[in-house]
């Protein structure tokens, strides 16, 4: 074949080779991923998704740090089944604020992407302390140490800060009340409640932990965890609009 | 025939200029140390500040070890630098020991919880990286390390190019594992699988991949041979496409240049497809092209006879690499990714067959005239069962991303032991084998310890990757089943926990294939450990390996 003879020149220089394995590798990811980016049906056109509170933020990211997404899934797919043991299936608008995406890829665990209210704080509580207390069946290990640790908050305002930079729509006055907007979750009382409120209005304010005396690691995952799924009222939400 | 050349010098000017770029990153790493907030990120600047002054030592001691000794050119001329794949091949056995370790107390610990111990650094949540790291990055990559650097010397007839960056792409690159195994321990992770480091250990590792760029592009003009041989295709393509796939999929931005935590560029959607561009093409270029170098070296090596067909190698590549980069999203099926990227990501996986069975044809024809050393070399045994691995999982790899069945598949166990009969059967089983063929040739040994004991690595190995493949595949397709299956009233029949606890019996299966595994990768430590002490057992060897391994002994 006179083709494949040709392939001679390939093989005498390096730099031709190079640019010739780059081109041929290019071009997958180009078609596939840099299409998502302008779409417009890529992301669905849905009522109620917001930013993360800097409490549920604090709290994804120990979600993140102890590897939750390692045996949890947060992406519902749209089979019979799934529909039926977890919920509406997931929309890509979900986790449109999500830096970076949790989906999963094994389920050692059920799906989390709606487990938002389906569960009371105090069943969290101690599943998470003693998982096998509530669940007998469970190979899930034990978190005893989130109630344990304070809750360190010091750089929220600069994660907040950073999510707004990379494009999420946080406004200038969220980025700056993060650490007050993260304690007046935690207390309906206090005073930085109706403040935080206006700017957050769909969240769940509550001591999550059981522990009003301390902000610690379980307040923040907890409030993450009883937020998820929650956002899109799915009564109204239309399908057909989105059909792509 | 042989060649003129000049015995190896280090320079004075590069020994200064590196000696001025580590001493930056101490001021650098001190700098961090006193601002940062984070326990673990001041942890992480003490071992650079460790390190990098280590690498000052080091330098002036490379310096004088070079430039003082004698060299003795190999009988064709050529002055190889040995001494650095001697360090990966010693490199590969330990992170291989610690990684398949790490993987087979996962195991048990998904058998039994309670060994979780309930400890953040005990946990499944951060061992599970350190696992994928340990294996895919520390044990795969420093076999890549070291066999492109013997590869790319022996085919291009040069010595290495630099003298001080090679080692600095060894010790640049254990760095980058230490940090981040330990980063991963104290809760420092991105969350993105396979690529779960933070931003500055991405940054190193960038500057890390592109001095081995350089290492490998340069030893390639320094060659004698006008053509740049097969093995050095797959290693090149392996090398920049895993730079593109690195740089896009971590792109990010730190919350402080002193704080260990960032946010991915991208959310979502688009997130989710780069990760899975990038996730399955760490398998498609560092668990396929690099290893697939490895087998167009060592398997007509060690059977000493040419490539079946130059005309499929040269399809094979292209092909291979083409079509691998489009496979990402089959790991999304029936997500919130869009339709249209799904189908297109399925289309290009199940073309991908061809390819990946073109390379398996050329591996295992190469023995055409030779099938009888598979009675008498278990070395060659073994890179030939690799092959057949190699074949096997890229037939089911295009099987479970078709929609139907991925909808069964996915999420559950029928995914890791479709991995691990890739990573057990292929990508160890011929780093295995390249071990074996590497060290007596590198210590200039007749024959390794023990031929018997190779054999012996062998079967209870694949033993071990039998029992862990097939209770894999039982375990994830009975979940996948009681996930959907519904009663006669038309209600799902079993709650969740009722399939975790379905699932026992296979994972104590599983453990002990994991821990079989591991004894037979013992017992190669042991004998590859004999060999470089210089002993044998007394074996018989048979004749037509050991005018095989005569020759290479000589240093060809």
């Amino acid at each position: 074949m006179k083709l494949l003879n040709k392939h001679a020149v390939f093989e005498k220089n390096s730099i031709l080779l190079l640019v010739g394995i780059l081109i041929m590798v290019s071009i997958g990811g180009l078609v596939e991923i840099v299409p998502l980016f302008y779409l417009e049906n890529t992301i669905e056109k849905v009522e109620g998704v917001r930013p993360y509170t800097p409490l549920e933020l604090a709290g994804r990211n120990i979600y993140v740090r102890e590897g939750c997404y390692t045996c949890h899934s947060q992406m519902i797919r749209s089979t019979r089944d799934e529909v039926e043991r977890y919920g509406h299936y997931s929309l890509a608008a979900e986790s449109m604020y999500d830096h970076p995406f949790l989906w999963g890829s094994k389920r050692n665990g059920p799906d989390l992407a709606r487990v938002g209210n389906k569960y009371s704080d105090d069943w969290h509580r101690e599943h998470l302390k003693a998982p096998s207390s509530v669940v007998p069946e469970t190979i899930m290990p034990g978190y005893p140490f989130l109630a344990e640790t304070k809750l360190s908050y010091e750089n929220i305002g600069l994660d907040i800060k950073t999510n707004q930079i990379i494009g999420v729509p946080y406004t200038d006055e969220q980025v700056e009340n993060a650490v007050e907007d993260l304690k007046a979750q935690l207390d309906e009382n206090s005073d930085g409640y109706d403040a935080f409120m206006e700017r957050y209005p769909s969240a769940q304010v509550r001591d999550f932990d059981g522990n009003p005396r301390e902000i610690t690691e379980l307040d923040a995952l907890i409030a993450y965890l009883q937020m998820l799924g929650t956002l899109v009222d799915f009564s109204i939400y239309d399908e057909s609009e989105n059909n792509r | 025939m042989t060649y003129q050349n000049n015995p190896p010098v280090v320079s004075r000017l590069s020994q200064s200029l590196t000696t001025i770029c580590l001493a930056v990153g101490i001021i650098l790493a001190l700098i961090i140390a006193g601002k940062t907030t984070s326990a673990a990120m001041q942890f992480h600047a003490l071992i650079l500040i460790v390190t990098f002054f280590a690498g000052i030592v080091a330098l002036f001691n490379l310096g004088g070890r070079i430039n003082e000794v004698e060299h003795k050119p190999s009988p064709s001329g050529v002055y190889y630098n040995n001494t650095i794949v001697k360090y990966g091949v010693i490199a590969s056995c330990f992170w291989g020991i610690a990684g398949f370790l790490v993987g087979d107390i996962l195991a048990w610990e998904l058998a039994f919880p309670v060994l979780n111990m309930d400890m953040p650094w005990t946990n499944f949540g951060r061992l599970r990286p350190l696992h994928t790291s340990a294996v895919i990055f520390a044990f795969g990559g420093n076999v890549l390390i070291a066999t492109s650097f013997y590869v790319v010397q022996r085919t291009c007839k040069a010595r290495l190019a630099g003298e001080i960056a090679p080692w600095f792409v060894f010790w640049g690159y254990q760095l980058f594992i230490v940090l981040a195994a330990t980063g991963y321990l104290l809760g420092i992770t991105q969350s993105k699988e396979y690529a779960e480091p933070e931003w500055y250990v991405d940054l190193w590792l960038t500057i890390v991949w592109v001095v081995y760029l350089l290492v490998f592009l340069g030893t390639i003009w320094r060659r004698k041979e006008p053509h740049i041989y097969v093995a050095n295709w797959f290693y090149l393509a392996f090398i920049v496409t895993i730079a593109m796939l690195h740089l896009v999929n971590n792109a990010s931005l730190p919350i402080s240049f002193v704080e260990p935590k960032s946010y991915t560029l991208f959310a979502g959607v688009q997130d989710a497809l780069t990760q899975w561009w990038y996730g399955h093409n760490a398998v498609g270029f560092f668990l396929t092209a690099g290893f697939l170098a490895i087998m167009y070296y060592f398997v007509p090596k060690r059977a000493e006879r040419p490539i079946y067909s130059y005309r499929l190698s040269i399809v094979h590549f292209w092909s291979l690499i083409f079509l691998y980069i489009w496979a990402g999203p089959h790991h999304l099926h029936y997500t919130a990714l869009p339709d249209w990227a799904q189908t297109l990501g399925m289309t290009f996986s199940v073309m991908l067959w061809m390819p990946s069975w073109g390379g398996m044809i050329n591996g295992l024809m190469t023995l055409s005239g030779a099938w009888d050393k598979l009675r008498t070399d278990p070395v060659l045994k073994m890179l030939v069962v690799s092959v057949a691995f190699y074949g096997m999982s890229t037939f089911e790899g295009p099987l479970m991303s078709i929609k139907a069945v991925n909808g069964l598949s996915h999420y559950t166990d029928w995914t890791i032991g479709h991995v691990h009969s890739g990573a057990l059967g292929w990508v160890a089983y011929v780093s295995f084998g390249a071990l074996y063929c590497l060290t007596p040739w590198l210590w200039g040994r007749k024959g390794l310890y023990s031929l018997k004991l190779v054999n012996i690595h062998f079967w209870v190995s694949t033993v071990g990757i039998l029992l862990y493949i097939c209770a894999m595949w039982v375990s994830g397709i009975m979940q996948g089943l009681m996930w959907r299956a519904y009663t006669d009233l038309g209600f799902l029949e079993y709650s969740f926990v009722e399939t975790v606890a379905a699932m026992q019996p296979y994972y104590i299966i599983r453990a002990i294939g994991g821990l079989l595994f591991i004894v037979g990768s013992l017992v190669m430590v042991y004998n590859l450990w004999r060999t470089i002490l210089g002993h044998t057992a007394g074996e018989e060897s048979p004749e037509n390996i050991s005018k095989a391994i005569a020759a290479q002994a000589l240093g060809e």
